[in-house]
C-alpha cells in the first residue's frame, strides 16, 4: 500500500495531477490557491515538465488551448475571480473539442470579494460563465484525498470526450491538510501513449505523402448551418455525459428519511455531522451529495424522495445557485427549503441541525 | 515545358478571402515561400489571429489554430512548449496584437519564445469595416475617429517594433514594407532569416509588415501604396530594431 500523506488540497492535486501525466501547466498567482502553483512550479522541472507564471489568467487559459491543441494533458487553476478570467479561453476550448483540467479554489464574491472558502461559482461553473452553446464537466470534491484523486479521473474525462474539465473546489479544501495516498506516477512511456491518443486531431508533425494532414484547432464556423451541425454533435457529447457520468454520494438515504438534504463539496461534509447527531436523537435525515454537480445527479434526488420524505433542504455556501437544479430534479413534488451563507462564512453543524429542525 | 512560378508548397489551393488589392496575400506568400526554402513545412504549426486574416488557418499547408482575439502569442507559447521539436509562429493584425493583445505580445517577446510573430501593419481594423487601429496615424480618418485621429484626446500610434526592442530577450526585430516588388524582395530576405532563426531555436523573432487597407482607407490599390509610402513610412521606420545574429557571437 503507499504511504498516506499529510497534504494541503492545492498541494495535493497538483501532485496527483503530475501523476496523472500532466507535463504542462499555466497559471497566474491568487490567493487561496498559491500552494498549487507554487507546488508546480517546485515540480515540474524535476518531471522535465512545462511550468509558466503567465502574465495573466487570460494569458494562462490560452496558453492550455495552445497545449491542449497539440495533444497533450495540461492544466491551470485559479481561484474564483482569475476564473472569470478564463471563462472566455474555457468557451474557445469547448468549442474546439479540446480537452483540458482546470481547477477553481472558490473564494468568496462578488468582485473581488474575499479568500474565504465559497461556493459562490456554481452557476458560472455548471451554466456556462463563458459565451455560447457549452458544457463544462464539474467534480465537485469534499476531501483532500477525493480531490487528489480527481485530477487523474479528470483527465480521463477531458481525453475521453475532448471536453474541458473543472474541478470546483473551494479554499477550505485547497488550504486544508488531510492525509492523502495517491495513485502510482504515469511512466514516460505511458504519458507518451496518451500524447499520441490525439493524434487524429491534434496540431503535430506532418510527412509528405499519404500522411499528409491539414489539423486545425478552431471554434470558428461562419456558416450557421454548418455552425448549428457543430454545436449540435456537442450536445450529442453532452447527453452522452449525462448518461454516463453523473457521480453522487448517498448519505443515510433510507425509505423512511423525514428529510432529504442536498450539498456538494465543503458544505456536504458539514450537513453530514448534522445528520449523523440527529441520527442519534432518534430522526432520519438523508443525504444526496452530487460529486458531478454538471452533468446533475437529478433523477438521483427524485428518486431518493419517498412516502415519507416531507421537505428537500439544500445546503449551500451561497445564497442558492444548486437549490435551482433540485427544484428541477424534484420537479414541484415536494418543497424544497434552502441555507445559505455568503461572503466566505461557513455554517456549522448548529445551523444546519437547527434549519432541519425547523421541519421536523 | 519548365515551371518558372508556382504557389508554394506552404499553401494550400484554396482561394484566398482578402480584398482585392489587400497586400495579405503577398505577406502569406513571402512566409509559405521561406517555410518552403527552409524545409520546414512538415513541422511548423501556426496560429491565426482575429481580424482579416482570421482564415490563415485554412491557407498554410501546416497544422494551425485559430486563437482568440489577441492571445495567439500565449496559444503558440502553448504549443511551443508542448512541442519544442516544432515551429510555431503567429500571425498577426495591428488591432489583434497592438491593442487587445497588448500584453501577450509583450510577455512572449520578454520570456524570449522560440517563435515568430508575423505583424501586418495597416492602420486600420479591416474586418469589422475600418475602425481606428492602435496604429492608426495621427489625423487619420476612420469610421470611429471620424474628425481624425486626435493624438491629445486619445494618444499617438504604438511601435510595436520599437516597443518590443526595449526588452532584453527578442532575438530579431525588423519593421519591412509590401508597398513595392523592391521592397517586397527586402521583406522576403527578413522573413526567411525570422524563419530560419526560430528553426534553429534562436529566440523570439519578429517582422511588422507595413501594408494597405484600400477599401476601408478607399483609396484604390496602387495609390493606397503611395499614400502609405508618404504617410505611414515616416511614423514606422523602416529597419532592423534588433538582430542579435550580428551582436552575440556565433549568432546563439
Amino acid at each position: 500500500m503507499a504511504q498516506k500523506v499529510l497534504m494541503k488540497g492545492n498541494e495535493a492535486v497538483a501532485e496527483a495531477a503530475i501523476r496523472a501525466g500532466c507535463r504542462l501547466y499555466f497559471a497566474y498567482p491568487i490567493t487561496p490557491q498559491s500552494e498549487l502553483i507554487e507546488y508546480m512550479a517546485k515540480m515540474m522541472p524535476k518531471v522535465k515538465g512545462t511550468f509558466i507564471q503567465a502574465e495573466s489568467e487570460v494569458a494562462a487559459i490560452n496558453m492550455v488551448y495552445g497545449a491542449s491543441g497539440c495533444g497533450r494533458r495540461v492544466m491551470t487553476s485559479s481561484s474564483s475571480p482569475g476564473i472569470s478570467l478564463k471563462m472566455e479561453g474555457l468557451s474557445y476550448i469547448a468549442g474546439a473539442k479540446l480537452p483540458a483540467v482546470v481547477v477553481n479554489i472558490q473564494r468568496g464574491g462578488p468582485g473581488l470579494g474575499d479568500i474565504q472558502p465559497s461556493q459562490a461559482d456554481y452557476f458560472q461553473a455548471t451554466k456556462g460563465g463563458g459565451h455560447g452553446d457549452y458544457r463544462l464537466i464539474v467534480l465537485a470534491p469534499n476531501s483532500v484525498q477525493e480531490f487528489a484523486d480527481m485530477a487523474s479521473e479528470a483527465f480521463d474525462l477531458a481525453d475521453k470526450y475532448r471536453n474541458p474539465v473543472m474541478l470546483l473546489a473551494d479554499g477550505l479544501l485547497g488550504q486544508m491538510m488531510e492525509p492523502v495516498e495517491f495513485k502510482p506516477a504515469k511512466t514516460e512511456e505511458e504519458i507518451e501513449k496518451l500524447n499520441k491518443q490525439h493524434y487524429d486531431w491534434c496540431m503535430r508533425t506532418n510527412e509528405d505523402g499519404d500522411d499528409r494532414h491539414h489539423h486545425e484547432i478552431n471554434s470558428l464556423e461562419l456558416d450557421p448551418n454548418v455552425l448549428e451541425k457543430h454545436v449540435l454533435s456537442l450536445h450529442e457529447k453532452y447527453k452522452d455525459i449525462q448518461k454516463n457520468e453523473v457521480r453522487y454520494e448517498k448519505i443515510n438515504v433510507k425509505d423512511d428519511n423525514e428529510i432529504l438534504c442536498v450539498a456538494y463539496g465543503t458544505a456536504s461534509r458539514i450537513v453530514k455531522s448534522a445528520i449523523t447527531e440527529l441520527q442519534k436523537e432518534g430522526h432520519s435525515v438523508g443525504l444526496v451529495r452530487p460529486i458531478t454537480v454538471w452533468p446533475y445527479p437529478s433523477e438521483v434526488i427524485a428518486n431518493s424522495i419517498t412516502k415519507k420524505t416531507k421537505k428537500v433542504i439544500v445546503f449551500e455556501l451561497s445564497l442558492g445557485q444548486m437549490v435551482e437544479d433540485v427544484k428541477l430534479a424534484v420537479n414541484g413534488k415536494l418543497p424544497v427549503d434552502f441555507l445559505g451563507r455568503a461572503g466566505g462564512i461557513v455554517f456549522t453543524p448548529d445551523e444546519v441541525i437547527a434549519k432541519i429542525k425547523e421541519s421536523l | 515545358m519548365q515551371v518558372i512560378a508556382q504557389r508554394p508548397k506552404s499553401l494550400r489551393d484554396i482561394p484566398f478571402t482578402y480584398c482585392p488589392g489587400c497586400l495579405h496575400g503577398v505577406a502569406h506568400r513571402l512566409i509559405a515561400e521561406s517555410m518552403d526554402e527552409l524545409d520546414i513545412r512538415n513541422k511548423t504549426m501556426g496560429v491565426a489571429p482575429v481580424g482579416c486574416s482570421v482564415f490563415a488557418y485554412k491557407f498554410f499547408d501546416c497544422d494551425m489554430a485559430q486563437a482568440a482575439h489577441g492571445r495567439a502569442p500565449a496559444v503558440a507559447t502553448g504549443m511551443k512548449r508542448s512541442r519544442p521539436d516544432m515551429c510555431v509562429f503567429t500571425y498577426q493584425g495591428d488591432g489583434d496584437l497592438a491593442a487587445i493583445g497588448t500584453a501577450e505580445i509583450v510577455h512572449a517577446a520578454n520570456r524570449g519564445e522560440n517563435i515568430t510573430v508575423f505583424f501586418v501593419n495597416n492602420a486600420i481594423y479591416g474586418m469589422t469595416g475600418g475602425q481606428m487601429a492602435p496604429t492608426t496615424l495621427p489625423g487619420m480618418k476612420t469610421s470611429t475617429s471620424p474628425y481624425g485621429r486626435d493624438a491629445d484626446d486619445i494618444g499617438y500610434p504604438i511601435k510595436a517594433s520599437e516597443l518590443l526592442a526595449t526588452l532584453e530577450a527578442p532575438y530579431y526585430i525588423e519593421r519591412v514594407s509590401l508597398l513595392s516588388p523592391q521592397e517586397i524582395l527586402k521583406a522576403k530576405k527578413c522573413v526567411h532569416s525570422a524563419l530560419k532563426y526560430n528553426k534553429e531555436k534562436r529566440g523570439f523573432t519578429f517582422i511588422e509588415f507595413i501594408s494597405t487597407c484600400p477599401t476601408n482607407w478607399g483609396i484604390e490599390p496602387i495609390k493606397s501604396r503611395d499614400w502609405a509610402r508618404e504617410n505611414m513610412l515616416k511614423f514606422f521606420e523602416i529597419g532592423c530594431f534588433r538582430d542579435k545574429s550580428k551582436t552575440v557571437e556565433g549568432g546563439k
